[in-house]
């Protein structure tokens, strides 16, 4: 179950997700878990702490204690800032001291519901001429996929490591580092 | 409102403002001659256990979501704006939202650069009476000399603990000692545009760091993790400010208040009385103090001046941002790796010493004079940032697979010198506020003639090392990007870099300068100002080592 799309959404995410990075040799966004990245932003206060800054100081791929997957706990100033970033300001004084904010819920609901609800069934021009019209939103979702793609697994994209393999990348390497020798030769 | 006034009635010695490289030293320094300290810092803490100074937090990590993506060090851009315009042809701001800001957080700005600390050379103090006036800049001497802060800059690369070989750049000021630790190991691409440098004429060295190549201070060395610039250190390699902080507060006479914004100096018309602060539980309370210390960062330094009601007219003004040129090369037979490494290894100075090339183009510019900056030697080793810079679809992955745009780039960065310009300058918004209601900071910018034309004379000179490296490829771009062409007016952008000066100067008349030769300001002379805002000239080396010697210059006096 997605933590805050409906099922629908979650389904025509994933087709644009896959649009946007599709697979080849390698897996693309979706078989990487980006739209889980982005329903896993958009749903972040489902989560205690909010899924919004991964713990430090290792993942554990590369030796030390595994403390990535402990979020941090939010500030009533960072969760004023995020809750207004994904829910918008909502017509709420202390979220609307420099004006209305459009939140990244409302965005993704918006965007995915312009792009029909037959988009998981369109072919691939079709589905990039609706990508196309809707040039802002699609910018969105590729940055959003971007960040799901090659950032750490544990914010849901980026599945076992698997994008950061697909281009020869080790992604985060503390407390291991790399050698005098690594860094200094070809 | 309630305001109880002071820590159980206390007066403390001194409050300093902020936590980053400025403060800290000031901190080391006062703490050490017995002074009692409080730290009043508006970020949060993710650097230090409070309770347990020598221990070190285990917050930061290898990761690039939460530092460049979402804003983990601060300042958050929707809770703190700034706004900037080019000029009032713009309107109040052209725009608002994040223009080039620091980390707000406990460190400051040091938690997360990379800290290449060069110190500046002897004619960057005397700019005025060694290369003479700019039409259109307020070009002048600083109130003291290289000789004057040598024995600053050596003390504060031993409080820091700094990397670097003395012998290796022919073109550096004196010094009285070696640097406390030798350079670390250089980046691939390092060896071979240092090599490609060097048949060119010019003379790359290890760049100064403050991330330790041996166990220092009891931190151990870095281990090239390469999550270095924008990032805190996952395992406290770096040790500007952590070491000075850590060892300020193990003095037992400082305390460090996090999340509490310094809203007002208060007076009683001659001199500071206090602060007046708000706290994590929003509520505003006030605070006396012997001397207040203002290390806020050349931003947020005049603003607090401001919002204090301070009215020098220079407060605010002269300010100074690296002009950036970036020359980048594609190499089809190269893979860097840069994500190995300290963010960059290797500089050269030549571009900050004119040669008969640059003179010319000076000459030919209307210019009496120019010069550039120092010239990272750097790569990039971040595949989100990289992602972004493709097209979508059935390309993306292909191109990250063959990666044009990191593993197979290189690029030399030069932080060019700005000339200080009256109407450059930082002033309080009209309309934008912060989450706490106060006014934000607002820049008015332009480059001067100087920087356009020294960007346009080094950035092919630069795209030129490239080529001899055998590049496939060159291209050249500044920040900021567009300006006043013959076509008449193109957007500026915000100017990128992170090195932020001027808006306080320091001199000796209070008609042309703010503060004086040991940081206070003329007219409340228990208000010291320990950061960049007192430069009188940016130079064109990164400002933090020059910026902590002078702050523990001006806070040698204070205890003397
Ligand atoms: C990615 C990056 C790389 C960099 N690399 C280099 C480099 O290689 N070399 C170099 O020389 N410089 C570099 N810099 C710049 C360097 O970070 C700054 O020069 C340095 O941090 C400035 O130190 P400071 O103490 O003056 O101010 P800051 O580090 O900005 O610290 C000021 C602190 O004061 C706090 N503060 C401000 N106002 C208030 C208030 N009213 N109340 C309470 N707290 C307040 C802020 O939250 C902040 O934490 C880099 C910067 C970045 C971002
Ligand atoms: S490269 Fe070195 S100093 Fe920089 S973050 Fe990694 S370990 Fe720390």
């Amino acid at each position: 179950m997605p933590a805050w799309l409906t099922i629908e959404e979650y389904r025509t995410l994933t087709a644009v997700c896959e649009r946007l990075i599709p697979a080849d040799q390698t897996p693309g966004a979706a078989e990487a878990g980006v739209p889980d990245y982005i329903d896993g932003l958009l749903g972040a206060f489902s989560f205690d702490p909010p899924r919004i800054w991964a713990g430090g100081s290792f993942s554990g791929r590369h030796g030390g204690l595994p403390g990535f997957a402990r979020f941090h706990r939010l500030t009533a100033l960072d969760e004023l800032a995020w809750r207004t970033r994904i829910e918008g300001s909502l017509g709420r004084p202390e979220r609307e001291f420099n004006g209305v904010v459009v939140g990244l819920q409302e965005r993704y609901r918006e965007g995915l519901a312009a792009l029909g609800p037959d988009f998981c069934h369109c072919g691939p021009d079709e589905q990039d001429l609706r990508l196309r019209s809707l040039a802002p939103f699609t910018q969105l979702v590729y940055d959003h996929s971007c960040e799901g793609m090659y950032g750490a697994p544990e914010y849901g994209g980026n599945r076992d490591a698997v994008a950061w393999s697909g281009i020869g990348f080790a992604g985060d390497v503390e407390p291991r580092g790399w050698t005098d020798h690594e860094v200094s030769e070809a | 409102m309630d305001r109880p006034r002071g820590i159980g009635g206390v007066t403390v010695d001194a409050i300093i403002v902020g936590s980053g490289p400025g403060g800290s030293t000031v901190a080391d320094i006062l703490t050490a001659a017995g002074w009692s300290v409080v730290i009043f810092e508006k970020g949060r803490n993710h650097l230090i256990d409070l309770e347990h100074p020598y221990r070190l937090a285990d917050d930061f990590s290898n990761d690039e979501i939460k530092f460049i993506n979402r804003h983990f060090l601060g300042p958050d851009p929707f809770l703190e704006p700034r706004t900037f315009r080019t000029g009032p042809e713009d309107g109040d701001h052209s725009f608002v939202g994040d223009v080039n800001s620091i980390p707000s957080t406990v460190g400051g700005g040091g938690t997360h650069a990379d800290g290449k600390v060069p110190r500046f050379r002897e004619e960057d103090f005397g700019l005025l009476s060694t290369y003479g006036p700019q039409p259109g800049a307020s070009v002048a001497d600083w109130p003291l000399t290289y000789a004057d802060l040598e024995p600053f800059y050596a003390d504060v690369e031993r409080r820091i603990g700094v990397t670097g070989d003395a012998a290796a750049n022919p073109l550096a000021a004196w010094r009285s000692g070696p640097y406390p630790m030798p350079p670390g190991p250089s980046m691939y691409g390092a060896v071979l545009s240092t090599a490609a440098a060097e048949t060119l004429g010019y003379h790359p060295y290890p760049a100064p760091g403050a991330t330790n190549s041996v166990p220092y201070d009891g931190r151990p060395p870095c281990n090239n993790c390469g999550f270095c610039a924008f990032f805190g250190c996952p395992i406290h390699a770096k040790g500007d400010p952590v070491a000075m902080l850590q060892r300020a507060l193990m003095t037992g006479n400082a305390e460090i208040r996090p999340e509490t914004f310094v809203s007002r100096i208060r007076t009683d018309g001659h001199r500071a009385t206090g602060v007046d602060f708000i706290g994590p539980d929003g509520v505003e309370r006030s605070m006396d103090g012997r001397y207040v210390v203002v290390a806020g960062g050349a931003v947020e330094t005049p603003r607090l001046l401001l919002l204090s009601g301070f009215d020098h007219p220079l407060i605010g003004r002269h300010l100074m941002v690296h002009f950036q040129t970036i020359a980048a090369g594609g190499f089809a037979d190269l893979r860097f790796h840069a994500e190995r490494g300290r963010a960059v290894t290797h500089l050269h100075d030549d571009a900050l010493v004119p040669d008969d090339p640059s003179r010319k183009a000076a000459a030919q510019a209307g210019l009496p004079w120019m010069r550039g900056g120092i010239v990272e030697h750097g790569g990039t080793g971040l595949p989100i940032l990289e992602a972004k810079l493709y097209r979508w679809g059935p390309t993306h992955k292909e191109n990250m697979r063959r990666s044009p745009l990191r593993d197979r780039l290189w690029a030399f960065t030069m932080q060019g010198e700005d000339l200080p310009v009256a109407t450059n300058r930082i002033d309080l918004d009209p309309t934008v506020r912060d989450v706490r209601g106060f006014p934000v900071a607002r820049y008015t910018y332009k480059p001067h003639r100087h920087e356009l034309a020294a960007s346009a004379h080094h950035g092919p000179r630069m795209a030129a090392i490239l080529e001899a490296m055998g590049a496939e490829w060159t291209s050249v771009v500044t920040s900021p990007g567009s300006v006043e062409g013959p076509g008449g007016r193109a957007s500026v952008d915000a100017p990128m870099s992170r090195h932020v000066m001027g808006t306080v100067r320091m001199g000796e008349d209070p008609a042309t300068s703010v503060a004086d030769s040991i940081g206070r300001l003329h007219q409340l002379p228990n208000v010291v100002i320990a950061d960049s805002s007192v430069f009188v000239t940016s130079s064109g080396y990164g400002p933090t080592l020059t910026l902590a010697a002078l702050a523990a210059r001006f806070a040698t006096a204070m205890v003397s």
